[in-house]
């Protein structure tokens, strides 16, 4: 797919994020810059200590950058370290998070994870049950929708994950080794599941992932060392 | 969706275990504060019943609930004879310990003034005021004596014909009632041998005086019964117990009658406040200084659970936070689970109270008042416990579910 002419809807812009500070200094991410465009999904490679997971917490709004700035769908978020927007209603309205463990709420069946996700957005809770419903649906869960996480497979739980994050049709969707905890299967179907929602949803995509099994799910690869983004 | 309801279903068993913990402890201050109330209750009870205007009790005395009081027993005739009266009662009260069925047995014993006072005023929840000047008695039911039993006091038995309901006297003795004779009768009982002796002892010292020597028939006399020997006065009463005539104000009577130098008189105010500042004062501070304590116990406990139960959700509050939760939606989760746990937590007090207080030897009153005043305190608690939890939750960073 050729997503030099798609409008980006994620744009990383030189983007540091040091640790600490003189001789425990530690540079996580060091001049950033890239872009994910609509309906392209991104494999972000690199060894442990890259920086991957820290970049992916600053593109997650979980944590400020020291310099540089984030911005989604053309709105500025984070300059330098300062927020832009009300960070937590932007990463309510507009990301999507999936981690290697699915990190579902135990107390809530499935369907009700994905429908808190909707309902903390403001969604009706009528509309929030059919919505989820569908979603569990479309990812081939609807049949395990009233079961807890803990009686749910580890492929089903991280199903239920990427429902959750689809649950406000976000722009952006971010996951952190999603694959991780899976079988080489299951790890793949979860992949092509992400390729598919990116494609069928416009949303832009980017995967942690070490799985290089799976690199030809993704439209494109961006690898990292040492918190820079290899050329 | 009710995140809070939800967590509790899904960790019912804990929950209805720390209600019950919670429920009971509450209970504990519930008691406190009905055991308080059951002390005033129980020490003001026949001031309030008898419902009489002034008391004539001895001369600079309290009497005759807060300290002995011993008056003629002519005094109520007195008494009478004071512009305004409608009626004077003598009052006896003294309190006896016997043995029944090898167990003590304590009893406040009240005399009747017979033949105007019955006992019709008691509160009597079986059988029959009095009916007859002598050997009949009211029992309450504290004291678990069937009607129809009788049972001996001194050299006399007494039947007992009725019984009242919750009268007990100031340190939670059952009362009984009997006609003021032999009210008198059971207090002055002399066992035969002690009589012999002291008319031996009387007639000795008659002998030893000039008079006696003179006048052998008044030494013949001192070897009869008390009650023959004008010197010796009837046994004396406790106080006069007065009702004012209707029109008249009780102060004008309490001025005639504060000007005798033999007596004091009080109103049944001033009785009141005898009683509860000075025979219940001290107990009344050492439950209420419990009842503090347990309050704050109860509140640490509260709030060491509550934060318990945040901390076992940090990780799942931090992905509230990292899907865009309001603080709202957090602290709704914390607080809904104290109030739950607080108002349940009462529920389960008064329960198991209304079950438990009457088997406590002694009457726990639970006011409408003080049970309202303690939900407002535990609904305080319940907020006030739930901050330290907030607080911890409202630090949780989001990228902690990342660790």
């Amino acid at each position: 797919m050729n997503m030099a002419n798609k409008v980006s809807v994620l744009e990383a812009q030189s983007l540091t994020k040091i640790f600490g500070s003189g001789h425990t200094e530690v540079v996580a991410v060091s001049d950033v810059s890239f872009r994910v465009a609509r309906g392209e999904i991104v494999a972000l490679l690199g060894p442990s200590g890259a920086g991957k997971s820290t970049l992916l917490t600053l593109l997650g709004l979980i944590c400020p950058p020291n310099t540089g700035s984030i911005s989604i769908e053309g709105t500025v978020v984070f300059e330098n370290h300062q927020a832009k927007v009300n960070v937590r209603q932007f990463r309510r309205q507009k990301l999507g998070f999936v981690f290697q463990k699915a990190n579902l709420i135990p107390f809530l069946t499935a369907v009700e994870n994905v429908r808190l996700a909707m309902e903390i957005n403001d969604q009706p809770a009528k509309i929030s049950r059919l919505c989820a419903m569908e979603l569990l649906d479309y990812l081939g869960v609807a049949q395990r929708a009233d079961h807890l996480p803990s009686k749910l497979s580890g492929g089903e739980q991280q199903r239920v994950a990427v429902a959750r994050a689809l649950a406000n049709k976000p722009s952006v969707i971010l996951a952190d080794e999603p694959t991780a905890a899976l079988d080489s299967v299951h790890g793949r179907q979860v992949m092509e599941l992400f390729r598919k929602v990116a494609h069928e949803q416009n949303a832009g995509v980017i995967v942690v992932t070490h799985d290089h099994r799976s690199l030809d799910v993704f439209d494109r690869t961006l690898e990292m060392e040492d918190g820079k983004i290899k050329a | 969706m009710n995140l809070a309801g939800r967590d509790i279903r899904h960790n019912i068993g804990r929950f209805v275990l720390t209600t019950i913990g919670l429920g009971l402890l509450l209970m504990l201050v519930m008691g406190m504060g009905g055991i308080y109330r059951g002390l005033v209750q129980d020490a003001t009870l026949l001031i309030d019943r008898l419902r009489a205007d002034l008391w004539v009790v001895q001369k600079d005395t309290r009497g005759p609930f807060a300290e002995i009081s011993r008056i003629p027993a002519n005094l109520e005739d007195r008494v009478l004879a004071v512009p305004g009266v409608l009626s004077s009662n003598a009052f006896v009260s003294h309190t006896m310990q016997r043995e029944r069925n090898g167990k003590p047995l304590r009893i406040t014993v009240q005399g009747l003034s017979w033949p105007q006072d019955k006992g019709n005023w008691l509160p009597i929840s079986a059988g029959r005021s009095l009916g007859r000047a002598h050997f009949e008695m009211i029992a309450d039911e504290s004291l678990k004596l069937p009607i129809g039993e009788k049972i001996k006091f001194g050299k006399d038995s007494y039947t007992v014909v009725g019984h009242t309901r919750a009268m007990t006297s100031p340190a939670g003795d059952g009362m009984a009632f009997f006609t003021i004779h032999d009210a008198q009768a059971i207090q002055f009982d002399t066992s035969g041998e002690a009589i012999r002796l002291e008319r031996s002892a009387r007639w000795a010292r008659a002998q030893d005086l000039d008079i006696g020597r003179t006048q052998p028939q008044m030494i013949e006399r001192t070897l009869g019964s008390s009650s023959e020997l004008a010197a010796l006065g009837p046994a004396s009463i406790s106080a006069v117990v007065v009702k004012v005539k209707p029109g008249f104000n009780p102060e004008q009577v309490r001025a005639v009658i504060v000007k005798w130098p033999d007596v004091s008189v009080y109103n049944a105010d001033k009785q009141r406040q005898f009683l509860i500042a000075g025979v219940v004062e001290r107990a009344r501070k050492q439950l209420g200084l419990f009842r503090i304590l347990l309050i704050i116990v109860s509140a640490i406990i509260m709030a060491l659970i509550l934060y318990t139960l945040t901390l076992d959700k940090l990780h799942d509050i931090a992905m509230l936070k990292l899907i865009g939760a309001r603080n709202s939606v957090i602290l709704g989760l914390i607080l809904q689970q104290a109030l739950l746990l607080g108002v349940l937590a009462y529920g389960v007090a008064w329960l198991v109270g209304q079950w438990l207080f009457p088997l406590f030897p002694r009457r726990v009153v639970l006011l409408a008042d003080d049970l309202w005043m303690l939900a407002g305190i535990v609904i305080v608690i319940s907020v006030a416990s739930s901050i330290i939890g907030i607080s911890k939750a409202l630090h949780v960073e989001p990228n902690e579910v990342l660790s």
